[in-house]
Formats: C-alpha cells, structure tokens, sequence
C-alpha cells in the first residue's frame, strides 16, 4: 500500500490542487476527523447557486445563463441552461449562453470529468434559477407596492393580477439585480409537474446555429492580433528528453521564426509538458515545415524498451502468481474454490487506447505585463489555471483561462500540458501570442492513455453451473503513475469502477491486484477502469452461462440475483464514485430492469440466421445501471456487420432526454471500436500507431446501422441523478463480443476483434 | 502568386505553393470552420467543394487550387439554410461539432450528385469522414431527411 501512501503525500506537496488530485484519485482527504462530504460538497470549491454567478437579464429581457462547466458534446450547455431557465420562468427564445472562464473558487468545482456535471449541479442550478425567478418577483412587488405573493412570474412576464398591471423581465432586470439574494431556504422551487423545460425532449442545442454556420469557436480557432503558430517535436519515448538539436534547416524555411527548446520535465510529470523542441512561425504550415527539418537525437531513458507484446506477458505471469494485493474479500473463495463441483477460468486482455477527439490539443496563450491569458479546449480549467499560474511564477489571479468548446474530450482535454507549452512559448517570444496545435500523430504519440489490463477470472461451480466462487485479479498499470514515483497498484477509485463493486450474488468473492508497472502516461479515457472490468466480468458470465449450458440472459439475472440494495463500502468500494452509499447504494433490482427492458426491446431468444447472433452485457458505472443487446452478423470473410443495437439506460431523472440519447448512440460507437479495431500499441517505448490509418476507429460503414436507446426508470425525480458521459460505453464491447460468439462459437478475449476472425 | 475564389470572394497569395489549402482558408483567411483532424485525408473534417467537388483540403496544396471556386462551410448557403443545415439543426445531429462543417460538406456534395441516395450510397461517401462522438446514426437520418426521405 506504499503507493497510496506516496500519492497521499505528493497530494498535499502539491498545495493548491491538492484537493483536487486527492478527490479524483478517491483518496481519503488531510481533514480525517471532519464528517465525510459526498458528491458535489466534496468537491473542490464544491458549488455555488448564486443567482448573480450564473444569471444575468439585459433591459432588453435577454437572459444569459453562465454556464461553468466545459462542453465537449455532452450538451452541458443546453442542459444546465436549461434546468436555470425552467427555475427561473424565461421564455427559452431569449435564453443565451456565456462560457465561465477558469475560476473555481467563483464558480464552484469546474472539474468536467466523472459524468459529474448534472449530477451535482441539477440543484445548485435549479436554486439559482429559482432565486433569480424570486429576485424578479420582489422588484415588480416593490415597484407597484404590492404584496409579493401576490406577483406572479410566469414565461418571462412579471404580472400583478388585482392590478391588472404586467412587465416584462427585462423592465424589471435592473431593478431585481438591486436587490438582495434570497435565503436559499426562501426559495419555492417547482414541482417536477410544474417544469417547463426540464424533462423536454425538443429542445435543439444551444449551439446548433454556430456549429451549422461553421462558425463555432473551438482551442484551434483561437486567435489573437498578430498571433504566432507552433508545433512541437517532443521526445518519442516517456520520460526522454532532448541530447541534441539542429535547427539550422527548419529555420530555412519560409515563415519560420524561432526555435525553442523546451526542458523535459521530471517524472512523474503529472500535467506537465513533455518537452521537446518548438518551432515557431508565421503560420501552422510553416511551423510544420520547420518540424519535418529538425534534427533531433534522443535520449530515451528507462522506458526505451517498453513492448506491448512483451507486456502482454509480464502482466500475464502477474496475474497468474497470485501474490497480489487483495482488495476484496467476501467468504472463504479458496476453501469454496478447492470445494467446488467443478472450476472454471479465463483472461481477457484490454489494450491501450487514445482518447483522439476529432479536435487535437490546441491552445492559444499571451503572457505579458505579469499576466497570463489563455484560450483553450480544456475540461479541467481551473487545474490549467493554477498549472499555468506555477509554471509562469503568477498568481493564479494573474491567469485568464478562457474555456473555448471542446472538439471533444474523452478525458484527454483534463490535462492541460498542451496550455503549459502555448504558456511557455509566448514567454520565450517576449509576450507575442502562440497557438500550438497539435497534429494527429502528436496526438496518438503522447497521449495520457488509457491504461493496458490483463484480466484473470476463476470461478468455482455447483453442480447446476452456478458460481459458488469467483476470483478476478486485475493487474493493469494505473493513473496514480503520473502523479507519483512508480506506484505498482491499481488506486481505489480505479478499483470502484466495476470491480469492488461488483454486485454478483455469489457467496465467496475475491478480487486481487498483482503489480505493473507503467511505461507510458495514464490517463482518464471516457469511463476509466469499467472498461477493463466490464469487459472481463461480462464475458465470463456469458462464458459461464455456455459452459452451463444456459441462455446467458437468464444465467445472467441469476448470477445478479434478486432485487436488493447493496451498500457498496460493504463489499469493498471505498469511492461509490464520490457519493454517499446510503443515497447511492448499489441497486440489483435497476440493474434487471435495464436488462429486461433491453433484451426485450431487441427481441432476444428469437430465431438467428446462419452466423447471426445476439450478445448480452450489462454494468453499472458512474452511479447509471446500461444494458446492451448487439446483433452481430459475422461475414464468411470475418467480417464483423452490426444491424442493430439496443441500449437501456436508467440514470434517474432524464433532465435532456434528447442529450441522454446521444450519448448512449456515441457510447455505442466509440464501444464498437473498442471491440473491433481500436488499439494504441508500443514497440521500443514508443507509439506504432500515426494516424487513423493505424489507429482505427469507426466510420459510418462499419458503425451499427441502427441504435435504439430505452430510457428507464425516469419518472421520479425523487432518485438522485447518475451519471450520463461515461456508463454507456462500459456494457458494449462485451456485449458485441457475447454477440460474435452466439453467431460464430468463437470466443474473443483479447480486445480488439482485429483480424481473429479471419479465416 | 496563387489566385483563387473563396466563397465567391477573389483571394492572392504569395506565399508557399505548397501550403494545404486547409491552412490557408484558416490562418490567412480567418475561415475557421474548415476543421484540422489528420492532415492526411483520412477523417473528412477540412472537407471542402473545390468547383464543386469535395476536396480534404487538407492535402490539396494551393498550386493545386489556382484558379479554382471553393466553398466552405461559411459559405455553402448565404442563411445558414441549405437542408442539409436544415436537417442537422432539426435532428440535433452535433455533439461536439467540430467533424459537422466536414460531414455538412460532403453530405451536401453526395445529395448534388445523389438526390436520392440509398444507405449504401450514404456509406459508400460518408465513411470519408470520421466522428469520434458516434453521431453517425443522426447524420444518416438526417441526410435522408435532407433528402425529403422519411427520417427513420
């Protein structure tokens, strides 16, 4: 447990974003003795619902809703706009949208990553609304010398009915922002009946007028008055740095300004840069240029020999040991092991993976007069604040973090080493403004990548085929590796991501981690370590449930069992995802009901053609119970055809059904790539793959041709919310993979498919 | 010197030939809706019409542009109302966004030449251009919905 201990202690070091690397890793916070907070108040800088933070009304009637959190395509900026807009009566026609910038302690927790941002700001919001909705209210009281209970706010129109009397909003507007906030306590918050908005499945995107003008604004768009270009030769391998350089040719090239070497930093580099060489020009193509003509010698370090296929075996051999460190125990699984009518085992392999969202890194930064500005496609702008602020010698005060949209994210954009670079490069060019953009290969090169897992499953049957026992070790190099020196273990927020919590009725239950080591930066990849673990967990059961001679669908409700609430510290999850255990406990009854639901949808049980079949997943991730029903076709070629997909989802409330959709059709697609062709892999330390030419990812030609998305269990808003981003995507490898076994009885277990099915 | 039209706009450059047009829509003219994804022709989002054909503008050096009428996402209706934009806005087909100008452009170059297209059609084109946020369902229906084909 070392490991822990270290990151602990780098934690605290790290001052400032202490909290915040302490909360995302599921660590234990400095303050022991205080009562554990969850969700949104354990948070750094936690929330705010100030009206006058988030809600401001021209004279005119416009309302602007400031919206904090990043928008990299989940439709945060619809939604929360929505849910303030309900609160607060407006007419959604004059509702419009502002980007916070970069400022956590203001705003409350920017922190766009953990499926995170309804979940813990769907109230906080609805009391803004609601106190801007109150504020208005008392200025039309006040104004006419009426009662306040007696005006009413209705569809962006203050009326007093006794009087006849009636004013728009915006004639109010500067009057209600005279006023005082009212006591939250104060506050008359709508009845989920009485929403406007809220629940609505019609409303378009906020930014549908942009986007189809192509005049949306995104990192690589940023621009600035007499604005320099750079791109970035950095060390192929982790921890390399530069031995030599020649610049003389890249400074031949035409539009070429500078180049500039940028120091390797120390490891574990957290977010920092990686280093390397800049060029910086005129314009991107010339920088470019200027890239192609250095010459660069490297010196690798100590990952210069990192191997995917090598790796492959040395996580193998540790999880076949067994000298792990155990991280869950229920019963006695050796004894029911040794005990049992008959065992059965299996390993599934996971490769690493890069985020690539369709927009690379990219970051546009001035530094001068002491201050520091920034415009950039980052999820976590409160972390590239304070990082710029250190690297620069500022004041956090001194740091702008504009937060432009984000060309997707996936986790990639949470760390902000791309802003770092523009930071530093405006500096060496006296304060002019750099962007640095980054190109695919940069890209795919050096990532922070999700990570690489071997996972180990043995159970122990009854004499039906019944799991009696069950051993899952996961050994897989872990994100704790770019903030502390070598950890060799998994951390407990990776372990609570399908693994320590793991809801299976099974009476002996061990969950174990051998050590691995990590050769190449980890990082967050939409929905983390579930990846891995869903995988494994859900094919075995189908496994088990062919060796048993069942239909996986009803092995499978039985392996969960009956319908019952689980408290998910009690079986080994110290994390439940930040949450409190006694609001979220783990809940099999939703669990079977996103299967049935999806199962039936899809038809399951009937007639297949030739090499056609069906494939059942389900899991449970981000506080959100998924199922998943593929039907694969596998071609006499080996070819893999999805006609259809059906995925259940039921994450409380449906506050944007529209939005909840879309992302569960995006977690089905980006799934598909996962089972099929996506994979990073390493030879001599460094990336083999360029482009998607090599890193492969769907298309529309190979995407499922349909997805049919159920929403369950959304009619009580009694339930809190759960997460939508990420617990889509964890269910849909498996389940195509359960699916080309039903269709061909081939069984696929190291991810991707690739060419295995080829004759 | 390099002479082309942009969005009905006559534009020089002086610079290097071999500039991407990409590159030169983006950094010298501001055209920032033509996307940046590969730089190889392999994802779709800089697609553009080049005399109205679409064109990666990614890996079309300028030389090869003289002369020619391009158009971008700015400019392939003058109300933002062309029914492929009509289309994407009704079915909320982005996520993101940041592939759309490129699907937008291709999509609207298929139904020019296939006012009626089949889903092999729409494969055949599309699978040109990638989505990492899986949007590809909705820019199918919405294709067909552009088309005046019943959306699924």
């Amino acid at each position: 447990m070392a490991s822990l201990q270290n990151v602990s202690r780098r934690a605290v070091l790290l001052g400032i974003g202490a909290g915040a690397l302490v909360l995302s890793l599921g660590l234990p916070g400095a303050a022991q003795e205080e009562p554990q907070q969850f969700g949104a108040d354990a948070m750094p800088h936690g929330w705010r619902d100030n009206p006058e933070l988030f809600v401001s009304i021209d004279a005119d009637g416009t309302v602007t809703v400031t919206v904090h959190r990043s928008e990299m395509g989940q439709g945060v900026r619809v939604s929360m706009a929505m849910v303030v807009a309900d609160e607060l009566e407006a007419d959604w026609s004059r509702v419009r949208v502002a980007q916070a910038p970069g400022d956590e302690p203001r705003f409350g927790n920017q922190d766009t990553d953990g499926s995170r941002s309804l979940r813990h700001f769907f109230d906080p919001m609805r009391r803004a609304g609601s106190a801007a909705r109150q504020m208005l209210r008392e200025a039309a009281a006040d104004e006419w010398g009426v009662p306040l209970d007696e005006v009413e706010a209705q569809n962006h129109v203050l009326r007093h009915a006794a009087s006849d009397r009636s004013a728009d909003y915006g004639e109010m507007a500067a009057r209600a922002a005279a006023g005082e906030v009212p006591d939250r306590e104060t506050l008359q918050l709508k009845t989920p009946d009485q929403f406007r908005y809220i629940g609505r499945d019609d409303i378009g995107l906020i930014d549908n007028p942009d986007i189809t003008a192509g005049t949306t604004r995104y990192g690589i768009d940023a621009k600035a008055d007499g604005m320099l270009y750079a791109v970035i030769a950095r060390p192929p391998v982790l921890g390399g740095r530069v031995a030599s350089h020649d610049a003389s040719a890249a400074m031949e090239i035409a539009g070429v300004r500078r180049v500039v070497v940028i120091d390797a930093p120390g490891q574990p580099s957290e977010f920092q840069p990686l280093g390397g060489v800049a060029v910086i020009a005129d314009n991107t193509w010339a920088a470019m240029q200027g890239r192609e003509a250095l010459q660069i010698e490297w010196e690798n370090g100590e990952h210069g020999s990192y191997d995917s296929e090598a790796f492959r075996a040395e996580l193998e051999e540790a999880a076949r040991n067994g000298d792990g460190v155990q991280v869950r125990n229920q019963g006695d699984t050796p004894t029911a092991l040794a005990d049992a009518a008959s065992r059965f085992e299996a390993e599934y392999y996971i490769p690493h993976l890069a985020q690539a969202p369709m927009e690379p890194p990219a970051a546009l930064a001035q530094v001068r007069d002491g201050k520091c500005e920034v415009w950039a496609c980052v999820q976590a702008p409160q972390v590239t604040r304070v990082r710029v602020a250190e690297k620069l010698g500022l004041a956090p005060e001194d740091v702008t973090v504009n937060v432009t949209l984000l060309g997707g994210g996936f986790g990639r954009k949470s760390k902000p080493d791309f802003v770092l670079e523009a930071a530093l490069l405006s500096r060496e060019m006296d304060g002019a403004p750099v962007k640095v953009t980054w190109t695919r290969e940069d890209d795919l090169h050096h990532s922070f990548f999700h990570t690489v897992s071997l996972e180990r499953l043995e159970a122990g049957l009854d004499d039906q085929g019944r799991p009696v026992a069950w051993l899952h070790r996961t050994a897989a190099p872990t994100i704790g590796s770019i903030f502390a020196p070598d950890p060799q273990q998994k951390l407990p927020f990776e372990l609570g991501m399908g693994l320590t919590n793991m809801p299976l009725d099974i009476p002996n239950v061990r969950a174990e981690n051998p050590q691995a080591q990590a050769h190449a930066r980890i990082g967050w990849y939409r929905s983390v370590s579930n990846i891995p673990h869903a995988f494994a967990i859900q094919s075995f059961i189908a496994e088990l449930a062919h060796e048993a001679g069942r239909d996986p669908r009803g092995y499978l409700l039985e392996v969960i069992g009956p319908a019952r609430e689980i408290d998910p510290t009690e079986i080994g999850d110290v994390w439940n995802y930040g949450e409190d255990p006694a609001r979220y406990p783990l809940d099999t009854g939703r669990l079977r009901r996103v299967i049935e639901v999806a199962t039936e949808a899809a038809g399951w049980g009937r007639e297949m053609p030739d090499r056609r079949g069906l494939g059942l997943a389900a899991h449970y991730s981000f506080l959100t119970h998924v199922a998943v029903v593929a039907e694969v076709e596998v071609t006499d070629a080996g070819d893999v055809v999805i006609p259809r997909v059906d995925i259940a989802v039921d994450c409380g409330a449906h506050v944007n059904p529209d939005r909840i959709r879309s992302q569960m059709e995006g977690a089905v697609v980006m799934g598909t790539g996962q089972a099929l062709m996506s994979q990073i892999t390493f030879a001599d330390g460094r990336v083999q793959q360029d482009n998607f030419d090599t890193y492969l990812v769907p298309r529309m030609e190979s995407a499922p041709r349909e997805i049919h998305v159920h929403l369950v269990g959304g009619d009580s808003y009694d339930r809190p919310l759960g997460g939508v981003g990420e617990p889509g995507l964890p269910p849909v490898p498996p389940a195509i993979i359960n699916a080309i076994f039903a269709a061909t009885g081939q069984r696929i277990r190291h991810l991707p498919v690739g060419d295995q099915l080829r004759a | 010197m390099i002479e082309l039209i942009v969005n009905g706009q006559p534009h020089r450059f002086e610079g290097d030939p071999d500039m991407p047009l990409l590159w030169f829509l983006r950094d010298e003219l501001g055209l920032t809706g033509t996307k940046f994804g590969c730089g190889a022709a392999l994802c779709g989002a800089c697609v553009v019409h080049i005399d109205g054909t679409p064109s990666f503008a990614c890996i079309t050096p300028l030389s090869v542009a003289e002369g020619a009428e391009v158009t971008t996402i700015e400019g392939l209706s003058p109300d933002g109302n062309h029914p492929v934009q009509v289309a994407w806005r009704d079915l909320n087909v982005a996520q993101c966004g940041y592939c759309q100008s490129g699907q937008m452009m291709q999509a609207a170059a298929l139904l020019a030449e296939t006012p009626e297209p089949t889903d092999e059609d729409i494969d055949a084109v599309m699978s040109q251009n990638l989505c990492r946020c899986g949007t590809y369902p909705r820019i199918r229906a919405a294709i067909k919905r552009a088309a005046g084909q019943e959306a699924q």
